[in-house]
């Protein structure tokens, strides 16, 4: 009863000040009891749908509780619904910073498990795009962790970059977006010579620009106080939690799928994995910068070394025939007919792949009965994985932080939500 | 590598309770439920094996009369760049497991999220709360048994 008696008086106290026009009221222990802060949600800091429950003593993150599935689409069901084809557009949106790379990924688990191949020329092609797509989404990454603290140029700057690489997906893919490229034993189609040249003039071109924001950043005190030492997380934690992708490098792991394991053409080509040893947001920053660099290496290399030929093997019961075939040979229709209706009958068993996508690894683990859709599709998606790090990464830190932390954990919540 | 898995696995834990097959160069162990833990402890802490990192871990819903749902750990070894699969079985009625997330904290979320689709819970866990389905929800939504269209009004929509 006291103790109500006591909140009215507060609170009339505060309104008295209100209305009476003072701004410098004060209370003697205002900081004493913790505070709930809701944080999403919509917030436009929380880069999609991720809600966020940080208890606050004062201005510091005493804890944090993500809370995610408000994107959730039921995508491993649907998949248990459709054909191993049919799925290959909701990969696009998984991951829609990347979406070429999810594709790739898809259809490289589908391949493993069918046991076959797609063709060399298919084979660094999709290099090439899974490389374009990692830096259109380390360039939105850049551009986002900036303006989270506060330097809105080099959001323009990297969206500018960003729109020339739609302009190279409509011309590979010919959607910007949701480009659905690659197929089960290739790609949808080739690549023409001019596309092949807008690349190599935009790879080219691309480690100026880059170099154009880290003069911004690099030794910015502003983004470096908001950074340097921001968010760490040590390297057993990251190992145990199941962090991947930059966010680890920057812990001082050199894991990258790519080297690992190699798949596509990866053990051909010549490139360094960027390791960085702060575990805090400033290194995820440096990794990702350097990682930009090794991928213009890579597509320059891709670009040189591709061989010609086709882009789709030749396996008539699994691999989708042409368009153009479809209408003039009656094999081809009726591969057509059975692989769209019934599916490409994949052997019994199970597989699990997993590919180096921007934001860590990126794993497709299915179970297959033998029929045309597959019984268990389960998508290991990086964004899930590394949201679970949050907690620990934001215990201790200011209030502010909390913004620079989630841009550098750079999370897509349609991949975390699936 | 697989073969000297297989035979470590099976001198410390018994002939019979690893099941091991091969598809596609990728072993699988099947293991009994009760033993997982032990298993993923010794597969962690191995000092040859070492399998230090669970790239992921998911439910499968077989919708047979016996050993109807299973849970699928993918383990990978940072060290030795492999991988290897471990899968449990558990019953159709009162589905059970013990957690994982002693050996493996980023088993904690994979584990909710096996919980929230297919029901399948995990004695000890710390938090096991839905993680993409509203709390008040009944269903699992990856069961078999669950409609790819969804229960009309299982999903109570906000009143006028």
């Amino acid at each position: 009863m006291e103790q109500r008696t006591e909140e009215v008086s507060r609170k009339s106290r505060i309104l008295q000040a209100l209305e009476d026009q003072h701004t410098s009221v004060s209370f003697e222990d205002a900081l004493e009891n913790d505070m709930i802060l809701n944080m999403g949600p919509q917030h436009p800091a929380t880069h999609g749908v991720l809600r966020l429950l940080i208890r606050l003593d004062g201005e510091t993150v005493v804890g944090c509780v993500p809370e995610i599935g408000y994107l959730h689409r039921g995508y491993e069901k649907l998949a248990e619904n459709c054909t191993f084809h049919e799925f290959i557009p909701h990969t696009d949106r998984l991951d829609y910073l990347s979406p070429l790379s999810n594709n790739t990924a898809y259809v490289l688990a589908v391949e493993k498990l069918l046991g076959i191949e797609a063709p060399p020329r298919a084979q660094y092609l999709r290099v090439m795009i899974s490389e374009l797509a990692r830096i259109s989404s380390h360039l939105m990454f850049l551009g986002s962790l900036a303006m989270d603290v506060g330097a809105l140029t080099v959001w323009m700057w990297s969206f500018r970059e960003r729109e020339k690489q739609y302009d190279l997906f409509e011309n590979i893919a010919g959607a910007r977006f949701t480009t659905s490229y690659t197929r089960i034993g290739g790609l949808a189609q080739d690549v023409s010579p001019e596309t092949l040249a807008m690349v190599k003039t935009f790879v080219d071109e691309l480690p100026g620009h880059i170099l154009e924001c880290e003069k911004l950043l690099n030794t910015n005190r502003i983004f470096l106080e908001r950074t340097d030492g921001i968010g760490v997380i040590s390297t057993g934690q990251a190992i145990d939690l199941g962090f991947t992708g930059p966010g680890l490098r920057a812990c001082g792991v050199g894991h990258d799928l790519r080297k690992a394991n190699p798949y596509l053409v990866y053990k051909d080509l010549d490139f360094d994995v960027p390791v960085y040893t702060g575990g805090d947001a400033l290194a995820r920053y440096y990794v990702r910068m350097d990682e930009m660099r090794e991928s213009v290496k890579l597509i320059q290399q891709v670009l040189q070394k591709m061989p010609a030929g086709d882009v789709h093997a030749f396996k008539p019961k699994k691999v989708l025939p042409r368009k153009e075939q479809v209408y003039t040979k009656m094999e081809e229709l009726i591969h057509d007919f059975m692989i769209v209706n019934f599916g490409i009958e994949p052997p019994v068993g199970e597989i699990y792949s997993a590919v180096e996508a921007p934001k860590g690894e990126l794993g497709f683990y299915i179970y297959s009965n033998g029929e045309g859709s597959p019984w268990r599709l389960k998508i290991r998606s990086p964004s899930f994985v590394n949201l679970q790090t949050l907690p620990i990464m934001m215990k201790g830190c200011m209030i502010s932080d909390v913004v620079a932390i989630i841009g550098s954990l750079d999370p897509v919540m349609g991949e975390a939500d699936k | 590598m697989n073969a000297r898995i297989v035979e470590a696995l099976k001198t410390r834990f018994g002939e019979k309770a690893i099941e091991a097959s091969e598809f596609r160069g990728e072993l699988t162990l099947v293991v009994p439920g009760e033993s997982i833990v032990e298993v993923c402890r010794f597969l962690r802490d191995d000092p040859v094996f070492k399998f230090d990192f669970l790239a992921d871990l998911s439910g499968l819903d077989m919708f047979t009369p016996a050993k109807r749902f299973a849970a699928v750990y993918n383990l990978y070894s940072l060290s030795n760049k492999h991988r290897i699969r471990l899968k449990v079985f558990t019953e159709e009625e009162d589905p059970k497991l013990p957690t994982v997330t002693g050996v493996w904290g980023t088993a904690n979320w994979h584990e909710r999220e096996t919980y929230d689709m297919f029901g399948i819970v995990f004695e000890g866990h710390p938090d096991l709360r839905r993680v993409y389905m509203p709390d008040e929800f009944e269903h699992h939504p990856l069961r078999k048994d669950f409609p790819l269209m969804g229960i009309p009004g299982s999903l109570p929509l906000p009143k006028k």
